[in-house]
């Protein structure tokens, strides 16, 4: 039987690429009567490219990426919506073993904690400027992506200005670890499978992670043209109710061998397989001898991971207007909380009977621990989600968030 | 009025398509190109040649780095947006095809930048046809190779003439519903499995 729907789709190599690639490599798409076709890309400019010519209906994105594009803050923008999150967690910092040396010798421990990590770093900064010597690089994949701002986060939080006491560069995800190794970067964030893959080499050491900056917190999502899902609208709900079963596929442990196979094929990562056990099992070789499992590293389904929460969108833009990006405004604020679409995602999952969040947005921060919650037919939990410095975010409240000026944690 | 013309700097790590659109600039009166194939050190580069026109090629990973790099002024003096934006729906389809890119000093006219990406997409797709066609004539001595090695495994085996290995290599294909090198393909490696000393 032909497929009902045809739906072309561009992904980059990056490990939470996994539940779109399930979807067409297991079979989930075909099962909703969608012919998925993936490419995959070198660049998130290829990416947003081919979306605003129509080659791509939909693609792997990073959560900041669609906001940036309505907001106009991108070359050849088109409107773009966010019906599906790709996952939580993923990615870490990794920095230089000669840094790690440094920074241990301030007191950082290999437990991943960002404060205690921040703080030695800090030391590090201030002695290399005191000494006149160049900043610190570190590198990020894209101005708007969920690493940049939680290195930010991370180092503000920490009394660091990245801004001012370090440079902060582009380099894209596979080259990471090779730009460390080659000393032209001191550190960097991305996600897996590059930091196991300097940690392997032997050349990095993960200083911390995402799950620990900010627990549970948004990375990628399904970016899609918002012209395409206005027409397609049946086509768009029987792919996330594929990818809502892939998603929850991937997240199964008995599958862990085979996503790992499937993901380390050349078409997908190229990569050896044992190279993903990190992102999969969420135990990590932080460098040296040291290694440490992650609670909630990287979730592509438990939590409500794949629900567009709006308070995740509203917490990208606040970081826009942060560091710059883009002015505050009622209107921008409004563009942004408006291109995530929890709508579209419950209206796409309510036939499946499966637990879904009741509210769209919630206050980031407020959960300390795994909390069951209502929604509509099924229990669901979340959480924790809290950011390591205590802060919360209320997405009712963004106008106070943004007044907050002395971002450091006290120290103690 | 002489208008300077225009500096023009080539990114693509493909030295031979960097090449030919060199040529092509040059041949249309644009004297100052640049062709760069490796990224490192680029943002010195770029201010040094302070290029009116960037040309990319779209595999190029680094284009995340270098849009980055040309919304931060401070790197590069003039802002630099991308050419596209500006231009019709045809020539951004015609160019994302092609697999290339441009990038432009704000406030450049573009009538005077239209040519050179339109030269750049002729020469993209022209070098695509090229690399398509050769590599379409290497497979092509490859089939032949290796259906006249499973030609001489039938002559040998059952002692048939050419044609006739030729003729049941291909009725195997069409019954089958493959191409013939792979039904020679397919034989090749089987005899190489049961006779070592075969393949």
């Amino acid at each position: 039987m032909a497929a009902e729907h045809q739906i072309n789709a561009g992904f980059i190599p990056l490990f939470d690429s996994a539940v779109l690639v399930a979807a067409r490599e297991i079979g989930f798409a075909a099962r909703e009567g969608v012919d998925l076709t993936l490419s995959r890309e070198t660049s998130w400019a290829n990416i947003r490219d081919r979306i605003a010519i129509g080659h791509f209906d939909l693609a792997h994105m990073l959560g900041p990426m669609p906001i940036a594009c309505n907001l106009g803050l991108t070359p050849l923008a088109s409107d773009t919506i966010v019906p599906f999150s790709l996952g939580l967690g993923g990615n870490c910092v990794t920095v230089s073993n000669t840094l790690w040396t440094g920074m241990a010798a301030h007191g950082a421990l290999p437990d991943l904690d960002p404060a205690r990590a921040g703080k030695a770093l800090g030391v590090l900064i201030r002695e290399r400027a005191n000494a006149g010597r160049e900043p610190m690089r570190f590198a990020v994949v894209h101005p708007h992506s969920g690493h940049n701002y939680e290195l930010r986060y991370w180092l503000a939080a920490c009394g660091i200005d990245p801004s001012r006491e370090i440079e902060i560069v582009i380099v894209p995800p596979p080259f990471m670890a090779d730009a460390l190794a080659a000393g032209r970067i001191d550190g960097y964030c991305v996600g897996e499978p590059w930091n196991s893959a300097s940690v392997v080499a032997g050349t990095g050491h993960i200083a911390t992670v995402k799950a620990a900056i900010w627990k549970t917190s948004p990375e990628k999502v399904v970016g899609v043209r918002k012209a395409w899902a206005e027409k397609h609208p049946e086509a768009l709900s029987a792919l996330l109710r594929a990818l809502h079963h892939s998603a929850r596929w991937c997240q199964d442990p008995a599958n862990r061998g085979e996503l790992a196979a499937l993901m380390a094929q050349p078409s997908f990562l190229g990569v050896s397989p044992a190279l993903l056990m990190p992102i999969l099992t969420g135990h990590l070789a932080l460098g040296g001898v040291a290694e440490l499992s992650v609670e909630d590293f990287f979730l592509p389904f438990g939590k409500a991971a794949n629900f567009p929460w709006k308070s995740h969108a509203l917490w990208f833009y606040t970081q826009m207007v942060r560091w710059g990006q883009v002015k505050h405004s009622a209107a921008h604020m409004a563009l942004a909380r408006d291109t995530y679409r929890p709508d579209l995602y419950r209206a796409a999952l309510k036939p499946l009977g499966v637990a879904l969040p009741g509210a769209n947005a919630k206050v980031e921060g407020a959960l300390t621990a795994a909390t069951p919650v209502g929604s509509a037919g099924a229990s669901l939990v979340l959480g924790p989600d809290g950011f390591f410095d205590g802060r919360i975010f209320d997405p009712d409240r963004i106008d106070d968030y943004l007044a907050i000026r002395d971002w450091a944690m006290p120290t103690g | 009025m002489i208008r300077k013309s225009l500096t023009v700097l080539v990114i693509d790590e493909n030295h031979i398509r960097a090449s030919i659109i060199e040529a092509g600039l040059r041949e249309a009166g644009h004297e100052q190109v640049t062709v760069v194939h490796d990224v490192a050190g680029i943002a010195r580069r770029i201010a040094e040649i302070e290029p009116d026109v960037i040309v990319i090629d779209l595999e190029n990973p680094n284009r995340d780095m270098l849009e980055n790099m040309f919304q931060l002024s401070r790197v590069v003096k003039r802002p630099i947006a991308m050419f596209v934006d500006r231009s019709d729906q045809a020539s951004i389809e015609a160019a994302v095809e092609a697999g290339v890119s441009a990038y432009v000093v704000d406030g450049l006219r573009q009538e005077r930048v239209k040519p050179i990406l339109d030269m750049a997409i002729s020469r993209f797709n022209a070098f695509s046809r090229m690399a398509r066609e050769l590599e379409e004539a290497r497979s092509e001595l490859e089939d032949r190779k290796v259906i006249d090695r499973a030609k001489g495994i039938l002559m040998r085996s059952r002692g048939l003439s050419e044609d006739a290995a030729y003729t049941l290599l291909r009725k195997t294909a069409m019954n089958q519903n493959r191409k013939i090198s792979e039904i020679a393909q397919s034989l090749v490696t089987a005899a190489g499995l049961l006779d070592p000393g075969e393949s």
